[in-house]
């Protein structure tokens, strides 16, 4: 891991542990209901102030805590078009699949290209540092992830060319 | 300096607790909408019995201790009153239910029995306290509103020992100190440090959190002329309405849930951090953490691995049982803690249990034994992992790094 990613890495985790610390909380608009504050958004005094946690001007993290749940979303590193589109499709991929990742969101926030909500039965269910590690290995493991496509798509692409041209080398 | 005693009651959160007066019986609810009556075998807590009327999750449990009533709050808007009476056909007791009039709407949240046990306060996110007595003729339980100046759910509330005011915690960052004053019940109260003439919804006190933290836990101190309140803004402050003086205590660790007075000069508090803090001092001296009642570095060195800095408690867990955790959590959860795994970030934890006694937030602490007036020896707690533990409150531990500090320290080091 450089160095670079070391301390946004460090910051992301403290803050998430910070932000984890939720209860249950039944609706005070709606009569016996229980929804994720983050998303409702009507009571104004549960909500805590949004926090964004940049790396450069590509790559930062929202997190948005509440007295129920906490809603964190990552922008990833794009350099490129096939890096927008790999990342692009890779997102789509997980998200489709949302359930089984438990604390996926379905679509992302405005501006970043994957959100997780994470509510208090999750944390009542899991563990929270096991949370916590679940987000900074995704955080890590994403970028690599999609270097790689990359390589694999660009190497790919070299031998297709290859192997077409060598036809007109004869 | 016992050791705390460890009950593991359920492998679900323990919204709440409370025990009969002997402690031979205990009422848990295990985020159900039932409430599981408890009985004590030796040194095991054996399922006896249901208690089934509401159609939601269970938010609060109250046990009256001489009147052996149990009061239940839950998100359904209703509260009960449970009362043990013989069965008309076989003779045996079962616990009766009684519906409260409460004229609230929204979720009930918190529930207590007022000192002489003739009322009880249900908080509830209608923005609203309801204060119930008992009408006779109706064979009911009514209820009078406390409303006026309550902005957000009230998430805690707390008796004054003279059964006539009421402390308040709420989400709207504001503890405040009601008089909950009921003509046909209550005797005129003396007057005391908060007033004199208390009609009903009188303000007796309002005082805001420091940094603007949802109040999560209040408590009267046993004389009742103390009042602390711990809130979201990890902060617990102890206001002295005589004064005028308000100290406060700022910790370096996760929010503090939940208080409970031991005796004039000292108050346990537990939170997210998972153990219970203790504090003490007094209106000169101020008020100061003293230590913590569990003892993660001990806990650590029967485990074995320690990490490499000294004093502060790690993330990293306890290792008896860490093979069998470790299968039980991929099992469950889909967690893999092998020490190999990709997992381990920067302070990534191996790990997957705490080297505290609970294992996850402490929602829940309450006075168990006490010597004389107010002098509380030992306090339980419930927490979020499904234990219950009762804790000796002399057995205190100093702390030197606690919580988020401890553990940002902790990443720097590696």
């Amino acid at each position: 891991m450089s160095n670079v990613l070391r301390p946004y890495l460090a910051a992301v985790r403290s803050t998430l542990t910070a932000a984890l610390t939720l209860e249950d909380f039944s609706s005070q608009i709606v009569e016996r209901h229980n929804k994720p504050e983050v998303e409702v958004g009507g009571s104004k005094e549960v909500l805590l102030n949004p926090l964004t946690i940049s790396r450069n001007e590509n790559e930062r993290v929202l997190i948005e805590p509440s007295i129920n749940s906490i809603r964190l979303s990552i922008k990833i590193k794009q350099a490129d078009e096939i890096e927008r589109i790999l990342c692009h499709k890779f997102t789509r991929f997980m998200m489709q699949r949302a359930e089984s990742f438990i604390v996926l969101r379905r679509k992302p926030v405005k501006g970043y290209d994957i959100s997780f909500l994470i509510t208090n039965h999750h944390t009542d269910s899991m563990l929270k540092h096991k949370i916590v590690d679940f987000i900074i290995q995704f955080m890590e493991e994403v970028d690599k992830e999609i270097s790689e496509m990359k390589l694999s798509l660009n190497a790919r692409a070299r031998v297709v060319a290859e192997s077409y041209l060598s036809a007109f080398n004869s | 300096m016992a050791a705390p005693e460890v009950f593991n009651l359920a492998q679900v959160p323990i919204t709440s607790h409370s025990f009969n007066a002997d402690r031979t019986r205990v009422a848990v609810s295990l985020t159900s909408n039932d409430v599981q009556i408890f009985d004590r075998h030796g040194n095991d807590w054996k399922p006896t019995e249901v208690l089934s009327e509401h159609d939601k999750q269970i938010t609060s449990i109250d046990w009256a201790p001489n009147s052996n009533r149990i009061v239940t709050s839950a998100q359904d808007r209703n509260a009960y009153v449970w009362q043990q009476t013989p069965d008309p056909q076989t003779g045996h007791l079962i616990w009766k239910p009684t519906l409260v009039l409460l004229r609230i709407n929204r979720a009930a949240t918190y529930v207590k029995w007022s000192p002489n046990e003739d009322k009880f306060a249900v908080a509830s996110g209608a923005r609203a306290i309801a204060i119930c007595s008992f009408d006779p003729e109706g064979d009911w339980w009514v209820s009078r509103l406390l409303k006026k100046p309550i902005r957000s759910t009230v998430l805690s509330v707390d008796w004054h020992p003279n059964n006539v005011l009421l402390a308040a915690g709420s989400a709207d960052m504001k503890a405040r100190v009601f008089s909950a004053y009921i003509k046909d019940v209550d005797k005129r109260p003396a007057p005391s440090v908060w007033g004199e003439k208390l009609p009903f919804n009188t303000i007796c006190g309002e005082y805001a959190s420091p940094s603007g933290g949802w109040v999560h836990s209040v408590g009267f101190s046993p004389s009742g002329d103390v009042l602390a309140f711990a809130s979201h803004d990890s902060t617990i402050n102890i206001v002295y309405p005589g004064g005028p003086a308000i100290h406060t205590i700022r910790m370096t660790t996760l929010p503090l849930v939940t208080l409970a007075w031991t005796s004039e000069e000292s108050i346990v508090a537990a939170g997210h951090d998972c153990q219970p803090f203790v504090f003490s001092g007094n209106a000169q001296s101020g008020w100061q953490l003293v230590g913590s009642l569990d003892d993660p570095n001990a806990n650590k060195a029967s485990g074995g691995s320690r990490s490499g800095f000294g004093g502060a408690p790690s993330p990293v867990g306890r290792l008896q049982s860490s093979a069998f955790n470790t299968f039980r959590n991929a099992d469950s959860r889909g967690i893999s803690s092998s020490p190999g795994s990709p997992i381990s970030g920067p302070g990534g934890s191996g790990e997957s249990e705490l080297f505290t006694i609970h294992q996850n937030t402490i929602t829940n602490i309450r006075a168990y034994e006490s010597v004389g007036a107010g002098q509380v020896t030992k306090v339980s707690t419930s927490g979020v992992d499904g234990k219950l533990v009762v804790w000796d409150v002399s057995n205190v531990t100093p702390v030197s790094a606690g919580g988020l500090a401890g553990k940002m320290g902790n990443l720097s080091l590696r």
